[in-house]
């Protein structure tokens, strides 16, 4: 039994097929990775895992068993299993960076609050920013916004780590230091799904790779095998772009 | 017309008038406050309403656009009108100061509900996202994420409203209640000077709109200074 398995999925923003007869087995423990041109469908991937976007057709089994994302209670397990971190990081502008990290598994899954605030304070502390606890999200910077998302994510202890081109609205400088959290937690033994198009940084943290291109799965494999030697013409000349810029 | 005003003066406010006034004034008062307070209750659940998604409620959305539309397209006067005689077609006998109360409570409802559906719908839909995904519900992404948020952007429009809200409640006058703008009326056909009746109609008035006015204006101000926090 595979632990995720998304089955022939479609999905659609509107009329725009965005998603097609999408495939993809997922072991624990995988890190892996999507690539792709932009538009190809990675974010929605992510989006339908987690129920933002409805799967139009298709089926998506978490330890062989099918999320129902038309059923509420079926679509809340899933979603207590699955972390998502967003590219424009989406915090709660009104609650400081520790309030931001601690209201959910507080209020949601209600979780002792004490034992909840030291377990944040501690993840701000593991992304570099036990200084910022009180600090509220427009007095951070992108890079450290977005590490408070992940220490978000972490606290909600996922099964699975969603991230979603969490560098891509980051300057270049602030770049690294969300890197560097994420390759912290690529150490863990964690399932992880990451879209993004930092190459170099995809072929060094993933164990898997997927191609993808107008909304279809071309290729999946090992890093490697993917970006030197992919199998498809879309896909070489993807690389080629990418690698060439 | 001073020398009248000031002749009138010692006559104008005799024990009687004066408690005229502050009964009309209170009446006024009850009005404005019941219309805004159920108002602000009920436009807030209309509004909370018109932004659900959900396929089920998808009735109960329709009714609501077509409440608000419809009552805020149509003069207060008019919804009045339409009441006092809905009220009357159907038999029921109730004082006219219920019909005026149903009406500001109809009519304040329409118009607040747009208020706080737009402060809503300001704050952007990432951050209902990002709760859904946290496996918020309404209610919790609503109290904890989305008001504290919207706060700003709804109370400016919304005392705004309240202000213009009490002056139209004079419109009451015109199914017989006695409010401030028909006790001024009364007295002015008793015989006293209109500047005087509506002078201190007016002054009445400034009296009830004037704290309103200075508590929205310090519920911005703290508002702004502590911009992130949570109310």
């Amino acid at each position: 039994m595979k632990y995720l398995s998304i089955d022939q999925c479609d999905a659609y923003y509107g009329k725009l097929k965005v998603l097609d007869c999408v495939s993809l087995d997922i072991e624990k423990g995988d890190v892996l990775s999507l690539i792709g041109p932009s538009g190809s469908g990675k974010s929605t991937l992510l989006r339908v895992l987690v129920g933002l976007n409805k799967p139009a057709a298709g089926r998506i089994l978490l330890e062989g068993q099918e999320i129902d994302y038309q059923n509420k209670r079926s679509l809340k397990r899933a979603r207590d299993r699955f972390a998502i971190v967003f590219q424009q990081y989406n915090l709660f502008q009104n609650m400081t960076a520790l309030k931001n990290v601690t209201i959910a598994p507080v209020k949601i899954q209600r979780r002792p609050k004490k034992e909840v605030e030291d377990e944040a304070v501690a993840l701000l502390n593991k992304v570099g920013l036990g200084e910022k606890l009180k600090s509220y999200p427009d007095e951070l910077s992108g890079g450290q916004q977005q590490r408070v998302a992940i220490a978000r994510a972490l606290a909600l202890k996922p099964e699975i780590l969603l991230l979603d081109e969490v560098t891509s609205a980051l300057d270049p400088e602030l770049i690294n230091e969300v890197l560097d959290t994420i390759r912290l937690l690529t150490q863990e033994t964690r399932t992880m799904i990451i879209v993004s198009h930092e190459m170099s940084f995809v072929r060094e943290v993933s164990s898997k790779v997927a191609f993808m291109d107008a909304g279809c799965i071309l290729e999946v494999g090992e890093p490697r095998l993917i970006m030197e030697n992919p199998g498809t013409d879309r896909a070489r000349e993807f690389m080629t772009k990418i690698l060439h810029h | 017309m001073w020398d009248r005003v000031a002749e009138e003066l010692p006559r104008f406010f005799t024990y009687y008038n004066v408690v005229f006034f502050l009964k009309a004034m209170f009446t006024t008062f009850l009005l404005s406050l019941i219309g805004c307070v159920l108002g602000s209750i009920f436009g807030g659940l209309l509004a909370v309403i018109k932004i659900t998604k959900s396929k089920v409620l998808w009735p109960l959305r329709a009714l609501a656009l077509v409440y608000v539309e419809f009552f805020r397209r149509i003069p207060f006067l008019v919804t009045l009108l339409l009441i006092f005689f809905f009220f009357q077609a159907f038999g029921l006998e109730v004082s006219v100061f219920t019909v005026a109360l149903v009406s500001v409570w109809v009519i304040a409802t329409a118009f607040i509900a747009e208020i706080v559906r737009s402060g809503l719908e300001a704050v952007p839909t990432t951050q209902w996202e990002a709760a859904a995904v946290m496996n918020f519900n309404l209610l919790q992404t609503l109290g904890t994420v989305i008001l504290p948020q919207a706060w700003k952007v709804i109370l400016p429009p919304a005392f705004s409203f309240f202000v213009l809200f009490i002056k139209d409640t004079a419109l009451a006058s015109q199914i017989g209640v006695v409010e401030l703008t028909y006790s001024a009326k009364v007295l002015n056909n008793k015989g006293f000077s209109a500047a005087l009746a509506f002078g201190v109609v007016l002054l009445l008035y400034y009296i009830l709109s004037y704290p309103l006015a200075k508590f929205g204006a310090w519920m911005e101000m703290k508002l702004e200074i502590s911009k992130h926090r949570s109310m």
